[in-house]
């Protein structure tokens, strides 16, 4: 018997249209769990570093997470990994909805596809039943409204359907795979998914998941649920209320967006509004927002309220994703709500990633302002603000002139478009779009982060360390006193001795050691997080979570029989987290690729960082140039890797 | 007719506060499993959530009676310009479709307010829905004592049932003179 898991994948050859129901080994889920760790395992075991994202034999796969399906508040995201058209490393995107314990009742924990469709097709998956069905109708469709005709057509409201819009079949490299109010986004997955001519996979399963000891992992449960009530009356207090709180940041329940709209950047990532929020717009957003939204939703078994159903005026209803509510609006500078509740309507629906997609969208305003693209680029194009980001937007999701160059992302774009454009394209690293934010001093913890993380986008790898320190003593030993999530009393330290300024601030403090600690433990939570399925909003990127390091062994050992502690669980997710940077490695990622921004800060300390990289690469067992010593992966169990890699020379025989 | 304290199990729904996470489906299976929260499987929950999100319906309701018969007629409902299917809405585990019933054996499913030994404080999705839409509550009733009927009398009741008191007292009558005879 299979605990958590269900022990079987599903492959699908798209050229051939061949389906088979493959029984997974169960040692995987001792080495890798599930999620991102057995994911990274079956594309270093298949998919050679010389493929690339178009390429047949890049594999698009669709994962549970370990803990999907179970009791588990919150564990329900459904991970998607492929070879990245714009960054052409392995990317991850995730996204919550209902799609992922679907999949596992119907009996699979993965959907791996391999090949290319002669023709649109969309993948009906129903217990023992799958088929692959003509798509053709469905051509051009939007990628919510895909979703809503597939449910119509097979007769069952329950069916759960991750779809592509325009975005992803015509294969720009900002595409998203959409389903319910979620969005696997990052990374171009649904240009991969273009690629392939999938437009659709459709899932509906009545089987059972097993639990190895379900009455243990209640008792757990309770204490969390207990946890989750009482954070939920009680935000923490000190913190701007989008963050105080469980979820991803409460944008659809708060009106107060003060701190997002004054601290990040406008435009193409350029301009800090500091007194934007005045009392105007907190009345014309309060009022814009409790129109638009006719109800707050949820994910599958989280009873957070991150989403929303937007019935807004003449717009058809769609579900809204948190933080696209600001993404768009900044980008093109419209200070009115009206703009973001159509704009993001039709993004979702071409199915575009609402972080990339409008930064493209200003970085192309500005190579316009700048004479860069010409009047004979923007023929036909609106005047005002509003007008420009909708029909910037149709050309990019229908690659029609210069939308064509945007399409692949503002790196790619810059390159092709020449004369100039690279120094617009100021706000990518690794060739992805960062957050659109532009601070001071150097920050070590947010440079680390920044430079190292496999995720790119730091969204997803921040979270359980405030953001900055509290200026008051007594504030931060009050927030020490219940912090029962750190690994070990000695981070409380790190907190308080943490200063907004003087000798143990930013950039000497935390020290590149510590700072080095506290990114691993923050790195360690979302792998953990990635592996099992839940929701970084009630773990890795919430200050203060119900779950952490402390109760994911319980519940990991009681859904499945596996026996964890701690160490042994950090030690499994270390063993993914490097196998995954090896396998980038091997596709051309540099030390010199690891770096922030440019202008992230205006205060930049060359040695510093020099210092900060080199000792954190040194803290996680890799060498001056950031590779995985033999060592390291030797300790991992992971000797193959290191035999790989000396094979290609990344790693020279006998030196570290 | 003798008068007795009952005790009135309710669970009400504010079906605006919910937002169609399904937690409570997944309680609800998970403590009926055999044995108790070995397994979860929404498709065997004595409670369901309608969901049609872009339409703006999430309303769970709770398994029924069971019904060997369908009713007389069907109903359909007709809400924001969709048509639901036939009966969409109805609590009965019921031979016209599979709702409320397990998926492998087609064995009827129930609400029982997740009866236990000790008893559970609140029925388990009552317990796991933090947006309180699932609110529990116990009153004590007066009622009519009900006349206990034994075997025989059942049985005898269902031939009246079938084929009406004149034809079951005929065919009584006829037995016996057979027996005289």
């Amino acid at each position: 018997m299979r605990y958590a898991e269900t022990g079987y994948n599903l492959e699908i050859d798209l050229s051939t249209g061949n389906i088979e129901r493959v029984e997974t080994d169960p040692r995987l889920m001792e080495l890798f769990l599930g999620g991102l760790g057995t994911n990274v395992k079956i594309h270093w075991d298949r998919v050679p570093p010389e493929t690339q994202a178009y390429d047949p034999e890049n594999l698009l796969i669709f994962s549970t997470g370990l803990l999907c399906g179970t009791p588990m508040h919150s564990a329900n995201r459904t991970l998607i990994s492929c070879i990245s058209p714009q960054t052409n490393l392995l990317a991850y995107p995730m996204m919550g909805g209902f799609w992922s314990p679907e999949l596992k009742h119907a009996g699979y924990d993965k959907v791996i596809f391999r090949g290319k469709s002669p023709k649109l097709v969309y993948i009906y998956i129903n217990n023992d039943k799958v088929e692959i069905r003509d798509a053709t109708h469905l051509k051009g469709k939007g990628a919510i409204e895909t979703q809503e005709i597939i449910r119509e057509e097979l007769g069952d409201l329950q069916i759960q359907v991750s779809a592509i819009g325009l975005g992803g079949e015509n294969r720009c490299a900002v595409a998203s795979i959409e389903q319910s109010r979620g969005s696997c986004s990052r990374g171009g997955a649904g240009a991969v998914m273009g690629d392939k001519n999938l437009k659709a996979v459709a899932v509906r399963g009545t089987k059972d998941i097993y639990m190895a000891d379900g009455v243990k992992f209640w008792e757990v449960m309770d204490e969390v649920r207990a946890f989750i009530r009482h954070r939920n009356e009680n935000p923490l207090p000190g913190i701007m209320p989008i963050l105080a709180g469980l979820g991803s940041p409460q944008s659809m329940l708060h009106i107060d967006e003060q701190w997002h709209t004054e601290s990040f950047a406008w435009g193409n990532a350029r301009v800090r509004r500091r007194n934007f929020w005045t009392k105007e717009i907190e009345k014309s957003w309060g009022e814009s927002q409790t129109e638009a939204i006719e109800r707050l939703i949820s994910c599958y078994n989280c009873t957070q309220q991150c989403g929303a159903l937007i019935s807004y005026r003449d717009v058809p209803n769609y579900l809204m994703k948190c933080f696209s509510k600001l993404t768009y609006g900044m980008a093109a500078y419209v200070d009115d709500l009206d703009f973001t509740w159509r704009i993001c309507k039709r993004a979702f629906e071409y199915g575009l990633d609402s972080f990339s997609t409008p930064q493209i969208l200003a970085f192309a305003v500005e190579l316009y302002e700048a004479g860069i693209l010409t009047d004979e680029d923007f023929k036909g194009c609106p005047t005002d603000k509003e007008g420009r980001f909708f029909w910037l937007l149709d050309r990019v999701a229908h690659r029609e002139g210069i939308g064509d160059l945007l399409a692949d992302g503002t790196y790619w774009a810059a390159k092709r478009i020449g004369k100039g454009a690279e120094q617009y394209d100021h706000n990518t690293t690794k060739k992805h779009e960062q957050m659109i934010i532009k601070l001071g001093m150097l920050d070590p913890l947010y440079y680390l982060m920044y430079s190292t993380n496999e995720k790119i986008s730091i969204t997803q790898m921040e979270g359980n360390w405030p953001q900055a320190p509290f200026p008051r003593m007594e504030d931060r030993e009050a927030f020490v006193e219940d912090w029962v999530q750190l690994p070990h009393e000695r981070f409380k330290k790190y907190f308080l001795d943490w200063e907004p300024r003087g000798e143990f601030s930013n950039p000497h403090y935390p020290t590149p050691e510590i700072a080095s600690e506290i990114v691993d433990w923050m790195e360690t939570l979302h792998n953990i997080d990635d592996a099992i399925g839940l929701c970084a909003g009630v773990g890795s990127f919430c200050l203060k979570p119900p779950y952490h390091i402390h109760n994911y062994p319980k519940l990991i050992s009681a859904a499945t029989g596996l026996d964890l502690d701690e160490d042994s669980l950090t030690h499994t997710v270390n063993r993914s987290r490097n196998l995954h940077r090896a396998y980038n490695i091997l596709r051309g990622l540099k030390r010199e690729d690891e770096k922030p921004p440019e202008d992230h800060w205006r205060r930049r300390f060359p040695e510093l960082e020099k210092e900060l990289l080199t000792t954190y690469y040194k803290f996680k067992g890799w060498n001056e140039e950031g590779v995985p010593t033999r060592e390291r992966l030797e300790g991992l169990d992971l000797p193959y890797v290191a035999d790989e890699l000396e094979k290609r020379g990344v790693l020279k025989n006998g030196q570290d | 007719m003798a008068k007795i304290n009952k005790t009135i199990k309710t669970i009400t729904v504010d079906a605006d506060k919910c937002n169609g996470c399904r937690a409570c489906e997944i309680a609800c299976s998970s403590f009926h499993a055999e044995p108790k929260y070995s397994s979860v499987n929404p498709a065997r929950a004595r409670i369901h959530v309608i969901t049609d999100r872009l339409r703006g319906i999430w309303l769970p309701i709770f398994a029924g009676e069971y019904t060997p018969a369908e009713c007389m007629g069907r109903n359909k409902y007709i809400i924001n310009g969709k048509e639901y299917d036939e009966c969409y809405f109805c609590r009965a585990s019921c031979p016209s479709r599979d709702r409320f019933k397990e998926p492998d054996s087609g064995l009827p499913l129930k609400c029982d307010m997740c009866e236990d030994d000790p008893p559970l404080e609140e029925p388990l999705c009552v317990q796991v829905c933090l947006n309180d839409v699932l609110t529990y509550a116990e009153r004590e009733e007066e009622v009519d004592e009900d006349t206990v009927l034994d075997d025989a009398e059942i049985a005898l009741q269902s031939l009246i049932d079938e084929y009406g008191m004149d034809v079951l007292l005929d065919t009584v009558n006829r037995m016996l003179q057979k027996e005289v005879e």
